[in-house]
């Protein structure tokens, strides 16, 4: 059994967390409040050191603190992280009243960056990338590569076709979109199984350490 | 026992079922077969088709949530990656990952790896925020989005970060090998690095994401992909050198708690039809 007493104060903590399996209790809510403090207090922490720190106040220090060094001419723009720093400011104006409006401009920002980003992402990696792999030959010169590719092909198009609502589902299309059913079914079924498997890793990993950290169990 | 006792089991008997068939093959093992699926083995080709000496980008995006599935498969791809004497850069862009990574690589050099040295063989950057943000910029000079490593050295210091004398940006890199829990992780990479910079990757990921990335392996941008903890089985077993790390340890109880999930589906499933109008009950 170990002697570090961390360890113990993780080992007892999990028992805590566990005691839910058999109802609400005291203990329980004494360790998820715990954790929802600590969580608080380390993210805060950690966030004031890796980005305020180390993104903004030291950068700008170096640009302003020897005057003359500044110089953008030689590829230092430190100092323009000034309006980054304001605009981040600007964010807490939501906290008074009347000059909340002005966190809309560090929003706006945000949100044009960010769309800017995930469009351009998404259209080269998911849209175009993924277009032209789908678009396969459906004989390769082996029969089993072929029967795969088909399969896709078939999965892909009535999937396609079964969120195509600008025609009732019958005839044809209702057939094919409910082959394209059952191929949604099967992925969900994968889905699930791997959801499973994750949350099963997560009590294994648990009695892991209690097995083996704790108690010694090897 | 009937289908109608089934119907009223108190919930807690099931939590204390699965309890048992996840300890019991803990303590007791049971050695069931594991195979070394397509994707996986794809992982283990391409980290083993890395020139010998080059300078890998391994980015950590997890935090100690996703512990029991994406330790292993980080520990065994470090012992893959210094066995061939590269160099290692890690990144961490999840704030709850950098102590859990730094505890996680220290211990495999320490155990695995003593004559090698922070900073001159394995470098880690630590944490930044900005998720895609720090991607955009890793691709304009690594330095310029960490300016700094875990440990607070410059890593513009060459004399204590000799490591990063090589590093300027994506292009330093063969390969990038990214351990994902989710956001931002392997979609992220794909989509902002890969698909820009045409950087080779592989991924490691928690098996409820695994699905996601399917696609991305189906169509060439994924070199290889690893799936939970089953993922990180494989690639041990892959691996070899007689590592058998927590993840192989945890198959057997991983097994048995998916047909125990199986049977409680199936049972569920009778007692809902028998229930119908015009069922048996």
């Amino acid at each position: 059994m170990s002697h570090d007493f961390g360890l113990w104060i993780a080992a007892l903590l999990t028992l805590c967390i566990f005691s839910f399996l058999y109802k609400d209790n005291p203990f329980y809510k004494f360790a998820e409040h715990l954790f929802v403090g600590v969580s608080a207090g380390y993210y805060i922490v950690l966030n004031f050191w890796t980005v305020i720190m180390t993104n903004l106040w030291d950068p700008l220090v170096k640009a302003f603190s020897n005057p003359g060094t500044f110089s953008p001419q030689q590829g230092d723009y430190r100092a323009l992280l000034l309006i980054p720093g304001i605009l981040g400011l600007l964010l807490f104006t939501r906290l008074f009243g009347k000059i909340g409006w002005m966190s809309r401009w560090a929003l706006a920002v945000i949100i044009g960056v960010y769309a800017g980003l995930k469009t351009t992402g998404f259209a080269q990696s998911d849209l175009v990338a993924q277009v032209q792999a789908s678009l396969q030959p459906l004989w390769t010169g082996s029969l089993g590569q072929s029967i795969s590719v088909i399969l896709f092909t078939i999965g892909l198009i009535c999937s396609l076709l079964f969120f195509f609502f600008s025609r009732e589902h019958k005839g044809a299309l209702g057939v094919a979109s409910k082959i394209g059913v059952y191929f949604l079914m099967i992925s969900f079924g994968a889905g699930y199984g791997y959801t499973v498997m994750s949350r099963v890793s997560l009590l294994i990993g648990r009695f892991q350490f209690l097995l083996e950290d704790w108690l010694g169990f090897k | 026992m009937g289908l109608e006792s089934i119907e009223k089991l108190d919930r807690r008997w099931l939590f204390l079922l699965m309890g048992l068939l996840v300890l019991g093959p803990l303590i007791a093992p049971i050695g069931l077969p594991l195979t070394v699926s397509v994707p996986v083995q794809g992982f283990f080709d391409t980290v083993a088709k890395v020139p010998d000496g080059s300078t890998v980008l391994m980015s950590c995006d997890y935090d100690p949530a996703s512990r029991p599935e994406l330790v292993p498969m980080t520990k065994t791809a470090m012992h893959q990656l210094m066995d061939k004497n590269c160099k290692v850069v890690v990144t961490v862009l999840w704030p709850g990952g950098p102590g859990i990574v730094d505890q996680t690589l220290r211990e495999v050099m320490r155990e695995s790896y003593p004559a090698k040295k922070y900073g001159v063989d394995w470098v880690n950057l630590g944490y930044k925020a900005g998720n895609e943000a720090v991607m955009v910029v890793m691709g304009q000079g690594i330095a310029n989005a960490f300016p700094e490593d875990y440990t607070s050295q410059s890593t513009t210091d060459y004399t204590k970060l000799p490591i990063m004398r090589g590093v300027r940006d994506y292009s330093s890199f063969p390969l990038l090998v990214n351990i994902s829990a989710g956001y931002p992780g392997t979609k992220e990479w794909v989509q902002q690095v890969q698909s820009r910079f045409h950087l080779p990757m592989v991924s490691g990921c928690t098996a409820v994401s695994a699905p996601e990335y399917y696609p991305y392996l189906q169509s060439g941008q994924l070199q290889g992909l690893l799936g939970g903890m089953a993922g990180a089985a494989e690639y041990e077993k892959a691996y070899g050198h007689g590592l058998k790390g927590a993840a192989t340890k945890g198959m057997d109880a991983q097994s048995l708690a998916h047909v125990f999930v199986a049977i409680c589906i199936l049972l569920g499933n009778v007692v809902q039809i028998t229930r119908r109008p015009g069922g048996a009950a």
